[in-house]
């Protein structure tokens, strides 16, 4: 089906471009191409920051304005080739203090995941199917916030247009993992230092879903730049979740030792 | 003054024309105000307390409304490759409803089980199974013994399952977004229909209500509103013989619902289940003005009156009895403010504007038409009038002669059918209002039977704290709810949280039975759920369930279907039992079930506290229009009386009171009083002249005896055609009404002679000395 409406705007699009003495389907192309160009860059300039770790707020919201916190630290390694492995640790609430969520994420294959429960001192693994639900009951799912890869999408440049007062590159990307949640997203990159502003994310069915603000940018090692908040907004449901960077370091010497299932038993 | 203004109207025909053209065309224009809502929320008011706690529940926890989908194969085997394969589809097709946030099925229930010291989560019938023999055989096992599914998402013998389909309704126009979701769904099974052939689909759910109360309403007005034009016709035709009569009636009818419904629209009302019926009842309401009129101008015409001579006689003779008469069917429509339910106010009120609109046009724009038109005097010889009146005077001679065995008999009759009043109970259950031959009810009766209650109730247990859910001492308090609700004859289901947990207490120790319990302390509570709620794919999250900080839970309980009296007493069990054993939290339920079994309560006892004053005033206004004390009162007991009997034979056909039904007596009342009223003006004025109470009797049989007669016929066929409408609060509401106007008629001909006989014997003054 999908295909078959591909092939039918194609033809549309075609017939208008004649029509109009227009190469339009040269600029279809060139809207894949330009996407994916853009995309590239952005993933080229967030390359070489090797690891690091914060400190970080999550605040949820229901429709009402009621409050929920959560507190954790996460550590977070650079591998170049794979994904990136993350560890995060929570601290609040405190019933669930010292459990610790270790991935290692992989661009095209499944992510592992372990999930270690400091009540019954085991590690257990997670199937990765769950990319789509929510993290820690917020609006945040675990692929918001994985590792951006270059091969978990499909890219195609819409636009330009002014967001949080820059001028943004104006990206579709469609998932290429049948277990995502979503039919696409929407994101605004800015032309300036390819940093995301904002992003929207559709459901299977086409509905607009959520959007991303991100925010309070900071460089770090000259090179970097950081959102320090991010705040979902959950347009079906009326629930939010801000995202707080309270600290963060890099360089902060974490190998892959660190991030190894064995450790997470050790952990305090 | 009343001769002068009637000298105007006649005077000025074609200015009187245009400025009621100018008000008509005015108001009529509000029509393109008017919109329709069909969502069950019209029946509470915005402050009534179960609506609030409701709402605050779905702000807490997830939305509510939903759309069920029941699954019944032929071969009664839901574990067959085809059936499963078949709500594995449905399951993925059901994500496109739009705006679902959540579908559960079978397919999609997130099985839980250890492998190899990992805890796997996973889809029940996931897409890489094959669906060989083995693997039916462990899904069904499974399912049969998973308390969160049984008799929720499967049925106990594995003959039928459902799929559910949680729906968050942005509420801006609710009623387009219901019919949007209620054509996805209907669209979507129409596909699997085709290929499914031998397997029946059912669909109940909130939003399967909402557009079935919009439906019932739609097909109201296609229907009922021709039946009621063919039944008026056909009236009119038997009634005035003269087809330009009758056409000037049906002018005044229309002008009259027209601007009726302009007026509404003006105001900002709606239309809803309830309202679309006011165009049949003014038409029934406003038919016997223009009668009245038309029938005592034809009188004249056949006197050899000039046509202006005839209409000044009948408008002489009728403006005060039309005014009277409207005036109090508009103060018994107007008791309906005092209802708890919004849109039976708002159908009080559009009937109260529409009789009055009708008791205009009746006196000003109708003599106008008249003389405009050439109207003929009726065929004398066949006219019901010649021999209706021989039958009336029959009728006062007998009632005369009997008079005793009448006055005794009736009152007994009327006792006797008052005391079966106790038969009634009142009873709302949002489900019975539709009638047993809708699609939306039988596919609840199918449910009901099948697979489990569609009477939900939702309790919240709060704890004091954030994490509260996961303490020992909480969870204990939750189980010991959920096994007391479970051992509850009316209960069928019940979604807890601590199912879940036993559960994954039980995975977490490799499957081991024994650990089938609650975790021991609170970290291995919450950490147990942290892990699952992390492996949850995309709307199958446990928001459901528990709300943001972990505080408190939502336990959803689904239930026979309960009569509101045994649904409100075993909520008050329930929260007696909460009081008791959970003290320390704080406990409340809720549902749209709830609202209506509490609403049906709460509006009768408005109602009949408002009764009295209805009474009361109307009362006061025969004794003004009758100028006597004596009649006023005694014209309490056929105005009283006809209520009371109806109401017994109510409790003998039915029983059920319903929110519509409580209402009636109010609404009736201003109309059978108009029998009274024209018949004890007539047997005053008899008197007056200084007639003995036979005499009086007898002239006021022959004088409105046969109105009174075609009256009834006609009130009493226009509110039968109710009883056609699918939807049983309009259609128990017409019968009920219809029975009241009819028992009206019989106690003012056999039994208020034989009062008046009675209680009435002393000489009047006569006029000469008043």
């Amino acid at each position: 089906m999908p295909q078959l409406n591909i092939s039918q705007t194609g033809m549309l699009i075609l017939v208008i471009g004649l029509l109009l003495g227009l190469p339009a389907h040269a600029a279809t192309d060139a809207g894949s191409d330009k996407g994916l160009q853009i995309a590239t860059e952005q993933k080229q300039r967030d390359t070489g920051w090797g690891d690091s770790e914060s400190k970080v707020l999550m605040v949820l919201r229901d429709s009402s304005g009621n409050e929920s916190i959560r507190r954790m630290r996460t550590l977070a390694l650079e591998v170049i080739d794979d994904g990136d492995k993350s560890l995060i640790i929570f601290d609040e609430p405190r019933d669930v203090r010292g459990s610790a969520f270790l991935s290692h994420s992989h661009p095209t294959a499944e992510d592992d995941q372990w999930l270690y429960l400091p009540a019954i001192n085991r590690t257990r693994r997670i199937a990765s199917r769950n990319k789509s639900g929510p993290f820690m009951a917020s609006e945040f799912a675990y692929e918001d916030m994985s590792s951006f890869e270059l091969a978990k999408y499909q890219f195609r440049y819409l636009r330009e247009e002014e967001v949080n007062g820059v001028i943004c590159y104006v990206i579709e990307r469609i998932p290429t993992d049948k277990f995502s949640g979503y039919s696409k997203t929407i994101a605004w990159v800015d032309k300036a230092h390819y940093r995301v502003q904002k992003i929207e994310f559709y459901d299977k069915k086409q509905s607009l879903l959520k959007t991303l603000l991100a925010s309070d940018y900071k460089l770090y090692l000259d090179k970097y730049w950081r959102p320090l908040l991010l705040r979902m907004q959950n347009h079906q449901t009326g629930k939010s979740t801000d995202l707080v960077v309270e600290e963060l370091q890099f360089n902060v010497g974490r190998s892959a030792a660190d991030f190894d299932v064995n450790v997470l038993e050790r952990l305090r | 003054m009343i001769q002068r203004w009637l000298q105007h109207i006649l005077a000025y025909p074609r200015l009187v024309t245009a400025l009621s053209l100018l008000f008509i065309v005015g108001s009529g224009f509000g029509i393109g105000n008017l919109y329709f809502r069909g969502d069950y929320r019209i029946f509470f008011t915005d402050d009534n307390p179960q609506l609030l706690a409701f709402e605050q529940m779905q702000q807490q926890f997830n939305k509510s409304d939903n759309i069920l989908i029941a699954i019944a194969p032929a071969d009664k085997q839901v574990f067959s490759a085809q059936t499963l394969s078949l709500v594995r589809q449905l399951t993925e097709a059901a994500w496109q409803t739009p705006y679902s946030i959540r579908v559960d099925s079978l397919s999609n229930y997130q099985h839980t089980e250890a492998i190899d010291d990992d805890l796997w989560v996973a889809d029940l019938v996931g897409e890489d199974l094959g669906l060989t023999g083995p693997e039916l055989n462990k899904i069904a096992q499974v399912a049969l013994n998973e308390p969160v599914l049984v008799q929720r998402l499967v049925s106990g013998d594995g003959a039928v399952t459902a799929i559910n389909i949680t729906l968050q309704l942005p509420e801006h126009n609710l009623q387009q977004e219901v019919k949007e979701v209620w054509l996805a769904v209907s669209g979507m099974l129409d596909t699997f229909k085709a290929s499914q052939p031998d397997t029946d689909f059912h669909v109940s759910g909130v939003v399967a209500m909402n557009y079935a109360f919009a439906y019932e309403a739609e097909n109201d007005v296609k229907t009922l509103i021709p039946v009621m034009f063919a039944a008026i016709l056909l009236m009119l035709a038997w009634l005035l013989r003269s087809v330009l009569a009758s056409l000037a009636t049906l002018v005044i009818i229309v002008v009259t619902v027209v601007s009726t419904l302009g007026l509404a629209g003006w105001a900002g009302l709606f239309l809803s289940t309830a309202t679309v019926n006011v165009p049949t009842i003014l038409m029934t309401l406003a038919v016997a003005d223009s009668v009245h009129l038309i029938a005592t101008m034809q009188f004249a015409l056949r006197r050899g009156d000039s046509r202006l001579q005839a209409i000044q006689y009948s408008l002489k003779r009728n403006v005060m009895p039309v005014f009277i008469t409207s005036a109090t069917t508009a103060i018994g429509f107007l008791t309906l403010n005092f209802s708890e339910v919004p849109i039976l106010r708002d159908l009080g009120n559009m009937t109260a504007v529409g009789v009055m609109l009708a008791c205009l046009f009746s006196l000003v724009l109708l003599p106008a038409l008249l003389l405009f038109l050439p109207i003929s005097a009726g065929q004398r010889q066949h006219s019901v009038a010649g021999s209706a009146d021989k039958t009336m005077l029959w009728l006062a001679n007998m009632v005369i002669r009997r008079q005793q065995p009448l006055f005794w008999g009736m009152s007994v009759l009327i006792i006797g059918c008052s005391a079966l009043i106790s038969l009634n109970t009142i009873n709302d259950e949002a489900v019975k209002y539709f009638s047993a031959d809708t699609e939306f009810r039988q596919a609840n009766d199918f449910l009901e039977q099948n697979l489990t209650g569609a009477t939900t109730v939702d309790f919240v247990i709060a704890g004091n704290e954030a994490s509260a859910v996961n303490q020992p001492e909480f969870l204990a308090v939750v189980a010991g709810f959920t096994e007391w609700l479970q051992r509850q004859p009316e209960v069928l289901h019940v979604n807890s949280i601590t199912d879940t947990m036993k559960r994954l207490n039980k995975n977490m120790h490799q499957d081991d039975p024994a650990y089938y319990r609650l975790p021991d302390n609170q970290q291995q509570a919450a950490q147990y759920l942290l892990m699952y709620e992390m492996s949850l794919p995309f709307g199958l999250d446990l928001n459901n369930q528990l709300n943001l900080d972990k505080s408190a839970t939502r336990l959803a309980v689904s239930l026979q279907n309960l009569g509101s009296k045994q649904l409100t007493a075993f909520e008050s069990r329930a929260l007696a039992y909460l009081a008791e054993h959970a003290g320390a939290y704080s406990a409340s339920a809720a549902s749209t079930a709830l609202m209506f079994a509490h609403i049906g309560e709460r509006n009768m006892a408005s109602m009949l506290q408002t009764l009295p004053l209805a009474l009361v005033l109307i009362s006061l206004l025969l004794v003004f229009s009758l100028r006597s004390w004596r009649l006023g009162i005694l014209s309490l007991i056929p105005n009283i009386t006809p209520a009371l009997v109806a109401f017994g034979l109510w409790g003998l056909l039915s029983g059920e009171i319903n929110l519509a039904l409580s209402v009636v007596a109010g609404m009736s009342l201003g109309i059978i009083v108009d029998d009274t009223v024209h018949f004890l003006s007539k047997y005053r004025a008899a008197r007056v002249e200084g007639q003995a109470t036979e005499q009086a009797i007898r002239y006021a049989f022959t004088t409105v005896g046969r109105a009174l007669w075609i009256t009834t016929v006609v009130l009493v066929t226009g509110f039968a055609v109710l009883m056609l409408s699918g939807f049983r609060l309009n259609s128990d509401m017409g019968m009920l009404t219809a029975l009241v106007i009819l028992v009206a008629l019989i106690i003012d001909f056999l039994f208020l002679p034989a009062c008046l006989l009675k209680f009435d014997a002393k000489e009047y003054k006569t006029d000469a000395s008043a």
